[in-house]
């Protein structure tokens, strides 16, 4: 493992961190509070969606977040061949 | 079978189950005790997380609070869970590749220096003592409302069972009971609400029910009829709001980054084997966060609804049976302002403080109607009810008219969400003392044996003091909640962010950073909440942020600290920079 390729890993693991953290400020901070009274003009079922937002579609969104991160960095870990493996655990 | 017999069932059911737990999980060495040895599964670890950090607060409290609050409830929703993102992508997989056993070691050894350390230990303790007295109380009220048991005695009851499994077993036994508690819990939140979601809407599944429309042939949706009885009765819309959006923003970023940043929730991270099992685990522990988290709002709107439809313009000697057992917990209460016999509900205080039912040698005074007669002035507003916000979730089955199993499975839920916090943070308060301060400041050379036996010694102590303190809770509880999470946002977050993401960040900046970050925080929470709580009002607050938001303004001052004095002094040594360097790698 040589230091250019570790570095080209971490900055691309900063880009997926960077690119993940911005849709989560966009839909817990934008959609749920900034732009909440704006996007409640717009009804879904019973939900106007800003509220939905805010109180339910936020918190789906950080689970879903989590997961494309494990899955991105489990992808990127291998094909830097910085992965554990299972003697080490 | 009475609530009552039920709920000495499912107590002592659970409890047999946690002593059990705690019997089979005995540590035998401080990594064991610590991190149970690095050693526990991905998604059990996600569970135990996911208990330890849903508290006597999350089961018992919020849903009556957003209920209560509408629209801006969304803080502690969003503040609450959105934190689990920032350490997934951003602390938990490097903090496990670090490798050591508490948050005060990662700082210790990152800013090279033991005044860091003891810093971090400071802020640890206080956020963490902070915490659990508000857990034992929440144990002694269970026990009380529930078991008709004093306080007293539900308090030494929680800190006996806690002292079994946390003091033998440490983090193993903690993990474990954590696991059958998180069970315990989640079963207990989602049973009522399957059931109120059913009656009102049709639809059981309360996340989809709150959003559809009302089963009484109306044909208008749940959410609207609540905001058109809100604006008929004169209070705020329910899907809008009070609340300035700058306040709102404020709160939900501390909340966000306190939560990335206590201590009893990132150590659970360094019980996994591998850097990818704490990456995973992150995500299993907000999975099974999100089950009540996305339930509680859905709770809120349904008890809401069905209060003011059940009190509203009716009249007192027509309300259903658990009005009147509520009335005389204080926990619920009508005064009859205008004479009519029936209870009108409209915004602003009923009445002077918490009600004090009135009583003549023991027994309560009733008054025209048979109402429990108080001894509280009242208010000129025209609103005649007062409600307990705790009261949502634990009447809620009987709101319902649900069956009696159901309200005592409440008792028992409560109960694991408690305790189960509870045991997390005595573990941080533990380690703190006999790993940071005695092994690593007093006596390095200590053997692990006696380690082992100051680390149950001080696990022991910290429950004493907790229970101490649950017992005779000091008067600013409440208000305290709000400084553990701006202590952990305006002390840690930026400390271990600026440690993982920046290399030549130094300790005279980090220092500087943490302290700075740490005055200026408590002392705006304590001027508002504390000194002068008269002027604790939104004309008075900087930049209009109330002291539940000035943890985010603490943070963005301990990173321009840090990063301002870090400039002026030299970078870290060569071997901390390869350590930083180490941990960004899985393996390398």
């Amino acid at each position: 493992m040589n230091d250019d390729n570790l570095k080209k890993y971490w900055a691309i693991n900063i880009r997926y961190v960077l690119i993940l953290i911005s849709v989560w400020f966009v839909v817990s901070y934008g959609f749920g509070i900034l732009w909440a009274p704006v996007l409640n003009n717009i009804q879904i079922g019973g939900f106007k969606l800003g509220f939905w937002f805010a109180q339910q579609g936020s918190i789906y969104i950080f689970v879903i977040l989590i997961f494309v991160y494990v899955y991105l960095m489990n992808k990127l870990d291998i094909r830097f061949g910085v992965q554990e493996t299972e003697e080490e655990a | 079978m009475s609530v009552q017999i039920w709920t000495y069932i499912f107590v002592g059911i659970t409890f047999s189950l946690y002593i059990g737990i705690a019997i089979w999980s005995k540590a035998s060495s401080t990594s064991e005790f610590y991190v149970a040895k690095g050693t526990v599964n991905p998604l059990t670890n996600g569970m135990a997380t996911a208990a330890d950090w849903m508290s006597a607060a999350s089961f018992l409290s919020m849903a009556g609070l957003i209920s209560f609050m509408g629209y801006d409830g969304a803080v502690y929703l969003m503040g609450w869970t959105g934190g689990y993102v920032l350490l997934a992508l951003t602390l938990a997989p490097y903090l496990r590749k670090f490798g050591k056993f508490t948050v005060p070691d990662f700082i210790g050894d990152r800013y090279y220096s033991q005044l860091a350390r003891t810093v971090a230990v400071v802020c640890a303790l206080t956020v963490s003592f902070t915490y659990v007295a508000g857990q034992m109380r929440g144990v002694g009220l269970v026990f009380s409302k529930f078991l008709e048991v004093d306080i007293f005695w539900g308090v030494i009851i929680g800190m006996a069972i806690v002292f079994m499994y946390a003091v033998l077993g440490g983090m193993k036994g903690i993990t474990y009971t954590q696991v059958a508690q998180y069970c315990v819990l989640i079963f207990a939140f989602m049973v009522p609400a399957f059931f109120i979601s059913a009656q009102l809407t049709g639809n059981p599944v309360p996340q989809l029910g709150f959003g559809s429309k009302l089963v009484d042939g109306s044909d208008i949706y749940l959410l609207d009829k609540l905001d058109q009885l809100h604006t008929e009765l004169g209070f705020a819309a329910y899907t809008s709001g009070k609340k300035s959006m700058q306040d709102i923003f404020f709160i939900t970023v501390a909340l966000m980054v306190g939560t990335a940043g206590l201590p009893h929730v990132i150590v659970r991270f360094f019980t996994v084997p591998k850097v990818r099992d704490a990456r995973i685990s992150v995500g299993y522990a907000l999975i099974f966060i999100a089950i009540l988290y996305t339930t509680a709002p859905a709770i809120a709107v349904f008890s809401r609804t069905n209060l003011i439809t059940t009190v509203n313009e009716q009249y007192y000697v027509e309300m259903p049976e658990w009005f009147t057992t509520w009335e005389e917990t204080a926990l619920l209460n009508w005064v009859d302002k205008n004479g009519d016999g029936r209870i009108t509900y409209a915004p602003g205080q009923a009445i002077v403080g918490n009600p004090e039912i009135n009583r003549a040698n023991g027994k309560i005074i009733r008054g025209k109607y048979g109402e429990v007669t108080l001894l509280n002035s009242l208010t000129s507003t025209e609103n005649e009810l007062y409600v307990d916000r705790d009261i949502m979730v634990l009447a809620n089955p009987e709101i319902a008219g649900l069956p009696n199993w159901v309200a005592a499975l409440v008792a028992a839920g409560g109960l694991a969400a408690a305790l189960s916090t509870a045991a997390g943070l005595l573990l941080v308060i533990s380690t703190s003392v006999s790993h940071d301060l005695i092994k690593k400041q007093f006596k390095p050379d200590i053997s692990d044996k006696k380690e082992l036996l100051f680390a149950r010694v001080s696990a022991g102590f910290a429950v004493l003091v907790a229970g101490y303190f649950g017992i005779n809770p000091p008067g600013f509880v409440a208000e305290v909640v709000a400084i553990a999470f701006g202590l952990a946002a305006a002390s840690f977050f930026p400390a271990i962010i600026l440690g993982i993401f920046y290399k030549k960040m130094n300790r005279e900046g980090a220092i500087a950073g943490m302290i700075v970050g740490l005055l200026f925080t408590l002392g705006y929470i304590g001027f508002f909440k504390l000194v002068y709580p008269e002027y604790n009002t939104p004309e008075h607050w900087w930049f209009g942020i109330s002291p539940e938001g000035i943890g985010t303004l603490g943070m963005l001052i301990n990173l321009v600290v840090s990063l301002i004095i870090g400039m002026i002094y030299p970078d870290p040594p060569v071997e901390v920079q390869e350590m930083v360097e180490s941990i960004r790698y899985p393996r390398a």
